[in-house]
């Protein structure tokens, strides 16, 4: 069955042309030039019409934060703002609920990522440098984590920080920390994958002569191979980080109140001041405010996030 | 929850052999073993705690009818809450939204992304602006982007109506796209492309890049066109790639939660399976009959995820 798909060869070999067919394509390139310049006027149609698909939403919703209400419900819709009105950012920015979302938001990505860098570049040090009994069926049950639903626990993770389970834990329903911990399900596999990956891409050598030189393995962890694993530390915190924040079942589960909500869960509540107004003004404020500092992250570390991802993805 | 990875077996027989493991003869190797499984130590005990126990967990809750802070006693109730979700018309109802959210969002984006990789592999001016808008949509949160959308589809005041009804009068008059139950799960679908496709089209983009530029030379001088090129030599080599991007596609679109949640909350007529398990365990309080929706929803992607570590097995071989 799935066999089939190998047998065809991976680079065909083209059909022979025949001869008018190759003189037709000789007279095509001499008379060129005007369909070259049609070909290129369709090619930056292509890519404006792309850009535009892809950037328009963000644009409108910057445009509609902008916008008074009295112009934002008027048909036709104006294009651009006709005049930059602040009072949806300063409704958004005096809302004490919504503040404090973004303080839990923050609190919550930030802690996750330090605990799955800590935690996952000790694992990535052993699966990429040690050889030893054990060592791939560790690496695939950390990495089968990516793989499955999160709905599939959530029910008992709920009971879990709930307290009901085998241990007598403290209940830490609509805590912080239980975020933190459920979060690890997502960001650990990502981050020792890639960190795996990266400590097995680096020379021996360094590792080998600090050995020699009579250091310890966890020595040449710290001072040798973790400094040279930063760039990989940054990316793969960055993705965590993005994941942790964008993160809405178990921030939806497992919170009741803005003590621990994020912001994803306050956004979606997002409501006007009275149960019949339409607050998407407010709403665009806050999505832009949320959107931007990842926005403006993902722009500076375009690079290493493109070949973080491709590596999981490719190499995977 | 061992995904499958290890489960598929090898597909030919003649496939690398395995090197047997030998236990490490000196006192320095032991020692070194000692230290990776202790660097190795907290992530185990953290999959064990937060995904394999209550993985565990689920499957035992599938089969008792325990409910959310309830203090009745929990009984065994055997395989009684899979045949009532079998007989739930919501739930398989579900099933099918979910069967369609996959295989439209994920085909539409594949084409569209496979296009865009194309035109943006092309070497023109301008190329890394293009490309860091690209990642735009992917850095955008699913809930922002689900309410982004929310508004865009507004019936009266959208821009989705006012671009098709005003501007390019494909329309004839506004449509309720989220209100309507017929249109309500494509607009959700249109979403997720958006979202999804610039992120396809780079993966597919750095698949791309691998590929020589000499092959296309060699073959524009054997004749061949823009479109056997694209059949013929493209698609072949940026297969790997596909695949991966494919498989991770699929399995995301399968689980999908927050932008159905966002825009529809509990509406039946876009009710995924996801969606419909969250209700169930925790709204209806009904951990068991929840688990069970849980479980399956489990099998079925560790089934896709087999099949698909198959195929790429077979693929490396």
């Amino acid at each position: 069955m799935a066999q089939k798909a190998t047998t065809s060869a991976p680079i065909a070999v083209p059909a022979q042309p025949r001869a008018q067919e190759r003189a037709g394509e000789y007279v095509a390139v001499q008379r060129s030039s005007a369909g070259h310049v049609f070909g290129r006027i369709l090619f930056w149609l292509v890519l404006v019409v792309i850009v535009i698909y892809t950037l328009f939403p963000f644009y409108w919703a910057i445009v509609s934060s902008i916008t008074p209400d009295s112009q934002l419900f008027n048909t036709p819709a104006s294009y651009w703002p006709e005049k930059i009105d602040w009072s949806h950012y300063e409704y958004v920015l005096r809302n004490n609920d919504f503040l404090q979302a973004l303080w839990n938001s923050t609190v919550v990505s930030v802690a996750t990522v330090a605990l799955s860098l800590l935690i996952g570049a000790f694992a990535a040090y052993a699966l990429g440098r040690f050889k030893f009994r054990g060592r791939t069926i560790g690496l695939y049950v950390i990495l089968s984590m990516t793989m499955f639903p999160s709905v599939a626990i959530l029910g008992s993770l709920f009971l879990m920080i709930r307290g009901d389970w085998l241990l007598p834990t403290p209940n830490l329903y609509n805590t912080k920390t239980a975020l933190v911990i459920t979060y690890l399900t997502f960001t650990l596999p990502f981050t020792v994958w890639v960190l795996t990956n990266f400590f097995k891409s680096m020379p021996g050598e360094l590792e080998e002569a600090a050995l020699v030189d009579g250091a310890g393995p966890f020595r040449v962890f710290w001072q040798i191979l973790l400094p040279l694993a930063l760039p990989g530390l940054v990316t793969t915190g960055l993705l965590a980080f993005i994941a942790a924040w964008n993160e809405f079942l178990f921030a939806l589960t497992f919170t009741n109140d803005y003590s621990a909500r994020t912001v994803q869960v306050a956004i979606s509540q997002f409501a006007g001041r009275s149960q019949f107004e339409l607050a998407y003004g407010n709403k665009m404020a806050a999505a832009v405010l949320v959107t931007l500092p990842l926005i403006v992250l993902v722009l500076i570390f375009q690079r290493k996030i493109l070949a973080g991802l491709t590596a999981g993805a490719i190499k995977g | 929850m061992e995904a499958g990875i290890e489960v598929a077996p090898l597909p030919t027989p003649v496939s690398r052999p395995r090197r047997p493991w030998s236990p490490p003869e000196t006192a320095v190797g032991r020692a070194r073993e000692r230290f990776a499984w202790l660097l190795i130590f907290p992530s185990l005990l953290v999959v064990l705690v937060v995904a394999v126990y209550p993985l565990i967990n689920t499957f035992y809750l599938s089969l008792t009818n325990k409910r959310l802070g309830s203090l009745r006693e929990v009984r065994f109730v055997g395989l009684q809450n899979y045949q009532d979700l079998f007989s739930d018309s919501l739930w398989n109802s579900s099933i099918w939204h979910t069967i369609v959210f996959t295989v439209f969002s994920v085909g539409f984006e594949t084409v569209l992304g496979m296009g865009i990789a194309l035109v943006i592999n092309s070497n023109f001016k301008g190329r890394g602006i293009v490309r860091a808008s690209m990642l735009v949509p992917w850095a955008i949160p699913t809930v922002v982007s689900a309410t982004m959308w929310q508004w865009m589809y507004q019936d009266v005041f959208g821009v989705v109506n006012d671009l098709l009804v005003y501007r390019l009068h494909i329309l004839p008059a506004k449509v309720a796209w989220m209100a309507n139950p017929a249109t309500a799960l494509p607009a959700i679908i249109a979403v997720d492309v958006w979202k999804t496709t610039p992120f396809m089209a780079l993966l597919l983009l750095a698949g791309l890049q691998l590929i020589p530029g000499d092959v296309y030379e060699a073959s524009t001088v054997d004749g061949a066109n823009k479109w056997q090129q694209f059949w013929q030599i493209t698609l072949p080599l940026v297969r790997p790639a596909l695949l991966v991007a494919l498989i991770f596609r699929t399995l995301d679109a399968f689980r999908v939660f927050d932008v159905i949640f966002v825009m529809k909350t509990y509406a039946p007529e876009t009710m995924t399976v996801a969606v419909y398990t969250r209700q169930k365990l925790i709204d209806l309080q009904r951990l068991g009959a929840g688990s069970a929706a849980a479980v399956i929803i489990f099998l079925i992607i560790l089934v896709l995820v087999v099949l698909y570590t198959r195929l790429v097995r077979v693929e490396e071989a």
